[in-house]
């Protein structure tokens, strides 16, 4: 197409050798990317949680019903938390397990608050594919430790909810949470 | 299709000969859009709207998307999970907002474009298709955004589905059975608000498909030009990429720059305030009207007033604004004059204008309420609307006298430019 090759000046090069049309063009087209990877960045955010998401983040639990032997399952960030008050027996078996035998070494003491020993609080979600484990609920199967039992793939969890058995990686997670009085908790 | 000196797409790294011969992708990009689509040399800036409606479609495709998945399409939830999108959801706000004023954007660059096609008599031979399928995105669009308003279930939303669903009621013994289907009920509900958030979410995909078909049929021929003077020639032409890729880039620049302005400044000065209202069926808002790029044909359809013999006056401005628009499907046919482009057509340029000051009346009275004077100027301007098109357009065509055109696209050029020389002799294309 020479024949619109135009002779004025706009496509010479320029006293630092550099051609003036291809400054521009590299220009246009680099601050023409700076603009999509702005746009693009909300784009993503959006699929974040919303701001009603996170305002449920945290939850409070009441403890004074919650008798020893007992656990309640509730929410915490839509997905089911095990609050259990631990009995001597069962803290005691928890204790007597050498944690360096374990496929993940924690003590009692490390998923517990000080003090409160007997009070395990616990994410009701098997550490293997997300299942809800028994052991909960009144009379239902606790496996062979003592703690909960997964019914997707047999994962067994003991007393201090530490894994033992079945295909489940990690114990089942303790969230961040804190004493807001003697029977009350505050989760996340 | 294309010109035989169009430039051939040829790959030279191994891989992409390879996907050359399995899957032409690139080909068809590179003949469409790329180098070897070869273009007018003279084209001006209002051939960069065909390309900004693209763009204006992708942006509402991408915002739509993601609204959707924000959007709870129940007459129960509607109105709060967009105010949820609003408040809640990181870049709610910015995503709502660049929807609804994407749609206006949208509106404006098609509107541009519609007029260029009136000015430089794009709709004529051999680019008949083109038009006619141009005409069927349009009205897709109006179905898409009349759908969309409704969906946030204000106000506005409400009353508006029950106004436009209701010029479907005037149609003579069928009226009311057809809007009662088109409802799902008796008044808009939610059925109604399910089945217009399915076909709102349809539609951009429907218009995307009739645009390559638009696209298609324009590179048959191969774009016009502001002389509408046919390409003779390889020095007419420019490959498209990258003398037009670039010119559009430029346009796509101005246009985004404005649609911020809007967008971040003034997001809500097109919209209407009863519209934050959650639709309540027993009580209209005052004022109602749609949103602005309906007001022309919402104008026509209030010019009616009086029965005309045995037709009520309802069906008449239903009638006639679906009339105003279908009109513009026998535009090839109206307009018989051999002379395309309105810079060498003296008498038709100043009726052009008076058309658009025509049609800017309209849309003016379009938002008006319904009361004089507005009711009869709109009367005069809907009038002369149909007379432009069914009288003046015929007419023209027939007595005036054309200026001489140029010999062809380059001599146009070099003429504007003083220069004349005998290099760059028109070559006939074969």
């Amino acid at each position: 197409m020479a024949s619109v090759e135009h002779t004025d000046g706009t496509g010479l090069t320029g006293e630092d050798g550099v051609r003036r049309r291809d400054f521009i063009n590299i220009a246009a087209v680099s601050f023409a990317g700076v603009g999509g990877v702005a746009v693009v960045l909300p784009l993503i955010d959006q699929m974040n949680p919303s701001a009603d998401v996170l305002a449920l983040a945290s939850t409070e639990v009441d403890l004074s019903a919650i008798q020893p032997g007992q656990a309640i399952k509730t929410t915490f960030r839509s997905q089911p938390l095990f609050v259990r008050q631990l009995t001597p027996k069962e803290i005691a078996e928890a204790d007597k397990v050498d944690p360096s035998t374990l496929r993940d070494p924690q003590t009692l003491e490390e998923r517990t608050v000080d003090g409160k020993k007997q009070w395990l609080i616990t994410m009701g979600v098997c550490t293997h594919l997300g299942c809800v484990p028994l052991g909960a609920g009144e009379g239902e199967n606790r496996g062979e430790y003592g703690g909960y039992f997964c019914p997707c793939h047999g994962s067994s969890y003991d007393t201090a909810a530490r894994i033992r058995k079945g295909p489940a990686p990690k114990n089942l997670e303790v969230p961040k949470f804190s004493f807001t009085s003697d029977t009350a908790i505050l989760v996340g | 299709m294309s010109f035989p000196w169009a430039e051939q797409y040829t790959p030279k790294h191994p891989l992409m000969q390879w996907v050359d011969e399995k899957l032409p992708v690139p080909r068809l990009v590179y003949n469409a859009v790329g180098a070897g689509y070869p273009v007018p040399r003279n084209l001006n800036y209002f051939w960069n709207f065909g390309v900004l409606a693209g763009l204006a479609l992708m942006i509402q495709i991408v915002t739509g998307i993601i609204m959707a998945m924000h959007y709870g399409a129940n007459d129960l939830v509607a109105f709060s999970t967009v105010e949820h999108t609003m408040r809640d959801v990181n870049a709610g706000w910015l995503m709502r907002y660049a929807h609804a004023n994407g749609a206006s954007f949208f509106f404006i660059v098609v509107y541009l474009h519609i007029f260029r096609g009136l000015y430089f008599g794009s709709y004529k031979a051999p680019r008949e298709m083109v038009w006619l399928l141009g005409l069927v995105i349009f009205l897709l669009m109006m179905a898409t955004a009349f759908m969309g308003y409704v969906l946030p279930w204000g106000q506005m939303s409400y009353w508006g589905a029950k106004v436009i669903t209701g010029l479907f009621g005037a149609i003579p013994v069928v009226g009311e059975p057809i809007q009662t289907w088109l409802l799902g009920g008796f008044a808009p509900g939610n059925a109604s608000l399910n089945r217009f958030f399915s076909l709102h979410f349809l539609l951009p995909f429907v218009i995307a498909g009739v645009i390559i078909l638009h696209i298609w049929a324009l590179h048959i021929p191969g774009s016009s030009n502001p002389t509408g003077v046919e390409v003779k020639g390889p020095q007419d032409t420019v490959p498209f990429h990258p003398y037009y890729t670039a010119k559009d880039g430029f346009g796509a620049g101005i246009f985004l720059i404005a649609f911020s302005i809007l967008l971040f400044f003034a997001p809500n000065f097109l919209g209407h305030p009863d519209n934050y209202i959650e639709a309540n069926p027993l009580s209209t808002p005052a004022h109602i009207v749609p949103e602005w790029y309906f007001w022309p044909f919402y104008a026509i359809l209030r010019a009616f007033t009086v029965d005309f013999f045995f037709i009520p006056a309802k069906l008449l401005g239903v009638l006639a604004m679906f009339a105003s628009i279908l009109l513009l499907f026998f535009l090839p046919w109206l307009d018989t004059s051999p002379v395309r482009s309105g810079r060498y057509r003296p008498t038709f340029r100043k009726f052009w204008w008076i058309l658009l000051a025509d049609v800017a009346v309209l849309g003016y009275c379009g938002g008006a309420p319904a009361a004089e004077p507005f009711v009869m100027i709109s009367q005069v301007a809907a009038a002369y609307y149909f007379a432009h098109f069914l009288i003046i357009l015929p007419l023209i065509s027939r007595f005036e006298k054309p200026l001489p055109l140029p010999g062809s696209i380059t001599e146009a050029v070099l003429a504007k430019y003083g220069k004349t020389d005998g290099e760059t002799v028109a070559v006939p294309a074969e």
